[in-house]
């Protein structure tokens, strides 16, 4: 559906042009905006049809939804940027809860002077990784608010999947004598942000982890491994997913620290600024709970997925009312891994 | 980080500390005295306590910064704030240090405080260059180690010939406060130090010999890393087994005998000391602090708004002062992990990750409580 006519109105200015409040109106300048760089990048057969939402084809077996909404500043970080971070965000969402994620919305604020090349970069970013994830962004919805009050863009996005099997994962499932694994490196994607932030530069570039999970899931769930548990330990960290799966559960934890994964890159530069690596967020990185005598098999399939090519056993459930997250420090004490008390990285997703 | 590995490693850990508890004699009991609050935290954080015997007791000290602010002192921040609508810059941990009637800097700001987090006095600074219709105060705080920045900052606003930028200095000096827990528990209970890190680069290791001459303790100075301690508990004891008294120093990687002469020369160009000094804990220590030489008083604050200094007594339950004076430890406060809390500190203790109950609170705490493992 298109209201300018070819050859009669002037196009998007994506060079030069930045958001303007009419870009937000509902008049001919917010359907050329969606027309030319909204459908140019996302299109696909459901947006095609023009409507306020999307009729979706019938799914056999339990629907699971999430939602995620992201605010990261800078919009763009090494390794990706505030578009695919929000396609691959809730497609997590929907994967750790055992689901195959089908579909996604998006809707966006936009601040008014936003930079039409910024926002052409991020949406083809965007569509790249739902292409790439085959989850089509089927509906969605722009805003435009006034300079100051914004951040460039927020991007909400929602997440449709369908359980085919009897797949059950919730985070009060974890039981004593469980096994912790971990999908790989913890920290890279919060280190990144704040490297840049911060403008930082550190021997070796640090590059955010953030990718979609789903493929790695699916490879866990066919497994067959009895799996209690999966989550991705993003704003807070894996200290901050531990602890809520913890208490979900009524059960403690123990770690061992040495075993945790840790690009040097990535501790040197927390070492630097005062960090623990245990609370800095991660965007392609899995916890999973499972039986104890499962724990190598998964840790081998898992292994086999380059997206958990260094996955490993970090620790074990254990029973404690309290719900302590207690870790094996690397020269062999003990300590908590306690909740972060406090801010230790705003916006960073 | 291949650095920092060599300084963590668990089979190096379990050497220094199988030495330490072969050589410990099982008799004797070892009271030391960790000044610094990087210590305490690096104590907490590694477990460490964990590797060592049951006679060898670490005790916090008060080196930690925020944590010997005495309440009057954050008061008068506020009053200042409030009453001359200045623009108070400082650093984030003292943010959250409780004040008279449930107050604090941060509370402050919705009755119209301005107050703002820096991470350098330089930022204050530029702060002030960038609003010239508006006073900025910068509030220091802090060890010899971060005098020098301070200093640097007053420099360098007589330079650009500043009107509008002046300092409330709460700058202390850590030799005092060694001078005064020992005068005041007569050293019995302590057996010796682990000297501070990072404020001995500034200050060497010189200022520490009149507590191995004068009051016979021992001071191992050292880095913050955890084997760093470790080794430095076991140069402890063995000067206490052979009945030893001298300053080590296991830091040589970054502390002379000297220190920095630049740095020290710097700060004594713009500072001066105080005849008295309130510290949290310590009570009233004679030349403890620094205040800014009358060469630098337009940018003194104290000066400039006419400020005068009125103690408060601290909250009370808390047990911050015998804490800080190594005589209790956080777990034997009555309100400690209940009403003190990270989220809601009542004790300066409390706030900053480097002060002893915050510290034991994060990594310690469920060590107070029988432990049931699988
Ligand atoms: S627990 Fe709180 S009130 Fe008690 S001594 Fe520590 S800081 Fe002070």
């Amino acid at each position: 559906m298109t209201l300018t006519k070819p050859g009669y109105g002037r196009p998007l200015d994506i060079r030069n042009g930045r958001i303007e409040m009419h870009h937000g109106s509902g008049g001919r300048a917010m359907t050329q905006l969606i027309d030319e760089l909204f459908m140019a990048a996302l299109g696909n057969t459901y947006l095609a049809q023009g409507n306020d939402g999307a009729v979706l084809p019938e799914a056999h077996g339990r629907l699971v939804m999430a939602t995620d909404s992201h605010v990261v500043s800078p919009l763009f970080f090494p390794g990706g940027d505030i578009g695919c971070l929000s396609v691959h965000g809730t497609i997590n969402d929907v994967a750790m809860m055992g689901a195959k994620p089908l579909y996604l919305s998006a809707s966006f604020i936009l601040e008014e002077g936003l930079a039409l090349a910024d926002l052409k970069r991020i949406v083809e970013s965007m569509a790249k990784a739902a292409r790439a994830a085959g989850v089509p962004v089927v509906t969605g919805d722009t805003k435009v608010v006034e300079q100051g009050k914004g951040d460039g863009v927020f991007i909400t996005t929602t997440g449709v999947g369908v359980i085919t099997n009897d797949t059950h994962l919730s985070g009060d499932r974890a039981r004593p004598g469980d096994t912790i694994l971990l999908s790989g490196t913890i920290g890279d994607h919060g280190m990144a942000i704040l490297s840049r932030r911060e403008g930082l530069a550190f021997d070796a570039p640090i590059v955010s982890d953030t990718a979609a999970l789903h493929g790695l899931v699916a490879t866990m769930l066919e497994s067959g491994a009895a799996l209690r548990v999966l989550r991705d330990p993003t704003r807070g960290g894996l200290a901050a997913t531990l602890n809520e799966i913890a208490r979900q559960s009524g059960t403690g934890m123990l770690l061992r620290e040495a075993t945790i994964p840790l690009n040097p890159a990535v501790g040197a530069a927390c070492e630097f600024l005062g960090l623990d690596p245990l609370y800095v967020a991660n965007e392609g990185k899995l916890v999973a709970i499972c039986a104890p005598e499962d724990a190598h098999h998964l840790l081998a399939v898992m292994h086999a997925h380059p997206l958990g090519a260094q996955s490993a056993i970090i620790g074990e459930v254990l029973e404690d009312p309290r719900c302590f997250v207690q870790a094996v420090t690397a020269i062999g004490g003990c300590r908590i891994v306690d909740w972060l008390s406090g801010e230790q990285l705003p916006r960073i997703c | 980080m291949k650095y920092i590995d060599e300084f963590r490693n668990g089979a190096l850990a379990r050497n220094i500390a199988a030495s330490i508890a072969r050589e410990a004699h099982s008799v004797c009991h070892y009271n030391l005295m960790e000044f610094c609050g990087g210590h305490t935290h690096a104590i907490s954080r590694h477990g460490l306590a964990d590797l060592l015997p049951a006679n060898i007791r670490m005790i916090h000290g008060p080196g930690c910064p925020v944590c010997v602010l005495p309440t009057g002192r954050i008061d008068q921040a506020i009053r200042l704030v409030l009453e001359h609508k200045i623009t108070l810059c400082a650093y984030g941990d003292c943010l959250r240090v409780p004040a008279s009637d449930g107050m604090s800097l941060l509370k402050a700001r919705p009755r119209g405080a301005d107050v703002r987090m820096v991470y350098s006095p330089m930022d204050a600074l530029k702060l002030a260059q960038d609003q010239p219709e508006k006073q900025v105060v910068f509030f220091a705080i802090g060890f010899e180690t971060t005098t020098p920045p301070t200093a640097a900052t007053i420099k360098q606003a007589q330079a650009l010939g500043l009107k509008n930028f002046s300092v409330i200095c709460n700058h202390v000096l850590t030799p005092a406060a060694m001078h005064a827990i020992l005068a005041d528990r007569g050293g019995e209970k302590l057996d010796g130090f682990v000297g501070p890190a990072h404020v001995s680069t500034v200050i060497g290791s010189r200022p520490y010999e009149p507590f191995a001459r004068d009051y016979g303790k021992p001071v191992v100075i050292t880095g913050f890393e955890p084997l760093d301690v470790m080794q430095a508990i076991l140069m402890l004891v063995r000067q206490i087994n052979t009945g030893r008294a001298e300053v080590e120093n296991e830091f040589t990687r970054a502390v002379t005998v000297e220190g920095n002469r630049k740095a020290q020369a710097l700060t004594d160009n713009v500072f001066e000391l105080r005849d008295t000094f309130e510290w949290r804990g310590l009570g009233t220590i004679a030349h403890s602090a620094l205040k800014l030489r009358p060469a630098f008083a337009e940018f003194d604050a104290e000066l400039r708004f006419g400020l005068d200094y009125r103690p408060v007594p601290d909250h009370k339950a808390c047990e911050c002062g015998a804490i800080l004076r190594g005589e209790k430890r956080p777990q034997e406060c009555k309100i400690f992990g209940t009403a003190c809390t990270p989220e809601n500190p009542i004790g300066s203790c409390m706030v900053s990750s480097e002060g002893a109950c915050a510290a034991h609170y994060t990594y310690g705490r469920f060590k107070n409580t029988d432990i049931m493992t699988a």
